[in-house]
């Protein structure tokens, strides 16, 4: 195996580690206000206490699975430039829409609880839901579309615009990525508590799991039938299994196996998108000797050796303090944690 | 305005937003770590609550820091798809790296430092916030040998067949002249930033509390003023002991700068034409009328000052404008390189801006020296000053230092124009072809007004909090013999 093709399997496993990560952080922005909301909540201090839950189930961990994508940004400028270039100046609005609502996210993490008024509170939890859904959804589109093809000129150069990507397929992809991160946040929130709200999530879990099986099952029986390959089918299988054994598991109140379930479809899909869209990284779909591959489009053998040192080094040493981290904080979280919200402070001049 | 200018513009605005808050996050997580680890060694309660205290300013700005930053990621290949084709051999490895080294150790255990309260042992709770502040000098460390890269281009070789720059030496880009000085020089003056509002936001407090134990006949050690005097005092010294550092790198960085790239040098001092040896070329502290060259009216001029910064002595030769601009033509115009295509630029930087920002880098930073100095002689064996003149130190403080490093960037960066690679490539050659003048106004658009809402929420919440003052002082539990149904601390 040469180091490109080495390197596609690291921006694979990227991706994998971010989607599975940032699925269920999404997955729990998504749900916050569905679980902290007027549904689940007796009153408007509990859905506030509720919400704190939810929060602080993702709250230390969040900031550590978003840094897998910049990683996967880098890497992907570093191993293959020209797909960076490529991707990035091609998909512009979409990923400044993305850009934006991560922005707007991260600082509701930060700063909702800075102030005790309601509303702005209220606002901090809206930038969270649509900050967690946008990017949700448009990474679904976009790496579909990647995966399926784009117009691509001789110059390597993207030659379509927005509605482009707007496609079936890519919408389809889009709603798979939201329902599978819906279902892996309820079952993660269902995993870190307990009483009313673990119950909750894990009913949750149980109809949206049953959504995203069936639009995931479409999706990649679509892709597998036009660009399938013995070895994305295998992933395709193992991806449909484990979805049906985690949501079988989330029934039978095994939360834990429930979410190893969901993390291994998620990385089953990434598995079959990269199995599929081999050697190619962008296909064209203007002409398919245009097509961004592997090979035309990596940087140089010295810098991929440089990077690989690099990664063989320091890879495990991330996973390890990261893995660390949800050890610390490991403990199932009821309303009981959250501290009662200090009476509004007299600000004395 | 074409597309070129649009997008050098958007990318000037979000990196000078982005680097606001930079630097106060590098200084300031050391501090914050050296009052955690001086509540963890002498467990007198005042280095925690300031621990704390900071660390909440500390996050408020990191926030801000971190969101920003993302788009720095993804811009290059956004609006500069070119350039990220002909340098991505050597420039995305450093990104790469400092993504799997920095980020992720900064987001990790500032999520641990944040939660760990009374939940991980003390010692290694201290340790997490040195763990971020090595991350962030980390990241400044890979981010500057990047950016070093395009101001001196080493340990590469250009390949005709496939028209990109190649890496042929990463320890050279690493270890690149410009880069072992700039280094330094930048994360000191990050230090300075960061002292800068500790400094600043001490003496706020710290005055107040002066004045209301004043008016309520108290005795001043009996309120938290001695507190907010130390952290201040700390603050300055970090600030002086930084600014020696800041005008050492400084001047060395001056002399390989007028080895490297000269033009820059003439630009910072809109020196048109060159001054032989033997001659000693002034520095103008202030000047009025004209830069383009036609006269100069220097109002007060230092002689030899340029020519010391230049060579190390105040007669060396400094090279101008107009000769360099020959020079370059010759060297670069007819090279026959096809990304010097637009040499209508003619390889003079903007005169007024890098004149006026590399003037202003270096008073701003003088003046935060002439603050910390102010400051530790007023508040001198142990007096509590209340002047009302030290409420403007207060809020001069933090701001002057940081704009210091928002001017020394500007300077640097416009001062590299036409280049976007010095000799390799200008900047009109590395725009995205394939995106539409609309799609950059439109994310110009977005991020201008995002941004600047962001910067008012930002403000407001920093004041805030600095209004509050330093929560009173609370035993932390010891995490062995914890109720397990505690509740979360410094939580969300």
């Amino acid at each position: 195996m040469d180091l490109a093709t080495f390197w596609f399997i690291v921006l694979g496993v990227l991706w994998t580690g971010y989607l599975v990560l940032e699925g269920f952080d999404f997955g729990v922005g998504m749900l916050l206000p569905v679980l902290g909301g007027r549904r689940y909540a007796a009153d408007a201090a509990d859905a506030e206490k509720r919400r704190r839950v939810l929060l602080n189930t993702i709250g230390p961990v969040w900031d550590g699975n978003e840094v897998w994508v910049l990683t996967a940004g880098g890497a992907t400028f570093a191993a293959f430039p020209h797909w960076y270039a490529t991707l990035f100046s091609g998909f512009y609005l979409p990923l400044l829409l993305i850009l934006v609502a991560l922005i707007v996210r991260n600082l509701g993490f930060e700063y909702r609880h800075k102030r005790p008024e309601a509303r702005w509170k209220a606002r901090w939890d809206q930038a969270i839901f649509w900050g967690s859904l946008v990017p949700a959804l448009l990474w679904g589109v976009a790496l579909t579309n990647i995966v399926r093809g784009v117009p691509i000129d001789a110059n390597k150069e993207y030659t379509g615009n927005l509605f482009t990507l707007l496609n079936p397929a890519g919408l389809l992809g889009g709603l798979v990525f939201v329902a599978l991160f819906l279902t892996h946040g309820a079952i993660f929130v269902a995993l870190k508590t307990d009483g009313k709200i673990r119950l909750e999530a894990r009913q949750i879990a149980e109809r949206v799991g049953v959504v995203a099986a069936v639009l995931a099952v479409a999706l990649l029986l679509w892709i597998g039938l036009t660009d399938g390959k013995l070895a994305s089918w295998v992933t395709t299988v193992v991806a449909a299994v484990a979805l049906l054994g985690g949501l079988a598991a989330n029934r039978a109140g095994r939360e834990g196996w429930a979410f190893i379930g969901t993390a291994v479809t998620i990385a089953m899909a990434v598995a079959t998108y990269f199995l599929v869209l081999f050697p190619n990284v962008m296909p064209s779909t203007t002409n398919p000797a245009w097509s961004l591959t592997v090979d035309n489009a990596s940087s140089t053998d010295y810098t991929l050796k440089v990077m690989t040192i690099v990664a063989l080094i320091f890879t495990p040493i991330v996973l390890i303090y990261q893995g660390w981290t949800y050890w610390v904080f490991r403990k199932r979280l009821t309303v009981k944690h959250i501290p009662e919200d200090a009476p509004l402070e007299k600000v004395t001049h | 305005m074409d597309a070129t200018d649009l997008a050098r513009w958007q990318f000037a605005i979000t990196t000078v937003y982005h680097f606001l808050f930079v630097p106060i996050t590098i200084g300031m997580s050391l501090i914050v770590a050296v009052f955690h680890t001086a509540w963890v060694r002498t467990r007198n309660p005042e280095w925690m609550r300031l621990a704390k205290f900071f660390g909440k300013l500390f996050l408020i700005n990191f926030a801000l820091g971190l969101v920003t930053g993302i788009v720095q990621e993804f811009q290059f290949g956004m609006n500069w798809s070119d350039y990220s084709r002909f340098v991505g051999d050597i420039f995305g490895a450093p990104l790469a790296i400092e993504a799997l080294l920095a980020f992720f150790l900064e987001s990790t255990f500032l999520g641990l430092w944040i939660f760990g309260w009374g939940r991980l042992p003390e010692k290694l709770h201290a340790a997490t916030m040195w763990l971020v502040h090595i991350g962030t000098v980390l990241s400044a460390y890979f981010i500057l040998a990047a950016n070093s890269f395009m101001q001196h281009p080493v340990g590469y070789t250009y390949n005709r067949a496939s028209g990109r720059a190649e890496l042929t030496d990463f320890f050279a880009v690493l270890t690149n002249k410009v880069q072992l000085v700039t280094f330094p020089h930048v994360v000191l003056s990050a230090y300075m930033a960061g002292a800068g509002v500790v400094m600043g936001v001490g003496l706020w407090l710290m005055r107040r509390e002066a004045k209301r134990a004043a008016d309520d006949a108290q005795d001043v050690a009996g309120t938290d003023a001695p507190m907010y005097r130390r952290a201040t005092r700390i603050g300055a010294v970090f600030a002086l002991v930084a600014a020696v550092g800041v005008i050492v790198s400084g001047d060395v960085q001056g002399k390989i700068m007028t080895e490297v790239q000269p033009m820059k040098m003439a630009a910072a001092e809109a020196l048109y034409d060159s001054v032989p040896a033997g001659q000693g070329a002034p520095f103008s502290v202030l000047t009025v009328g004209s830069l383009d060259g036609s006269h100069a009216n220097a109002l007060i001029e230092v002689p030899g000052l340029l020519s010391f910064l230049a060579t190390g002595d105040f007669k060396g030769a400094v090279r101008g404008i107009n000769d360099l601009k020959a020079e370059y033509a010759q060297t670069y115009g007819a090279s026959g390189n096809p990304r010097v295509a637009d040499v209508a630029t003619a390889f003079v930087p903007n005169i007024p801006t890098t004149y006026w920002s590399f003037r202003l880098m270096i008073g701003l930073g003088m003046a935060t020296v002439a603050i910390a100095l102010a400051v530790l002689w007023l508040t001198r064996k142990g007096r509590t000053p209340t002047s009302r003149w030290l409420a403007y130190a207060a809020v001069a403080a933090p701001l002057l230092p940081v704009f210091a490093n928002s001017f020394g960037w500007i300077f640097t960066e416009v001062g590299r124009q036409p280049w976007l690679v010095f000799g390799l490539m200008t900047t009109a050659n590395g725009v995205s072809p394939s995106v539409s003048m609309g799609e950059v106004i439109t994310s110009m658009v977005v991020f201008t007004l995002l941004y600047g809402a962001l910067a008012v929420v930002e403000i407001k919440l920093f004041l805030h909090y600095v209004r509050k003052g330093a929560e009173p002082f609370e035993e932390p539990q010891d995490p062995a013999d914890r109720d397990e149904d505690a509740p979360l601390v410094f939580a969300y």
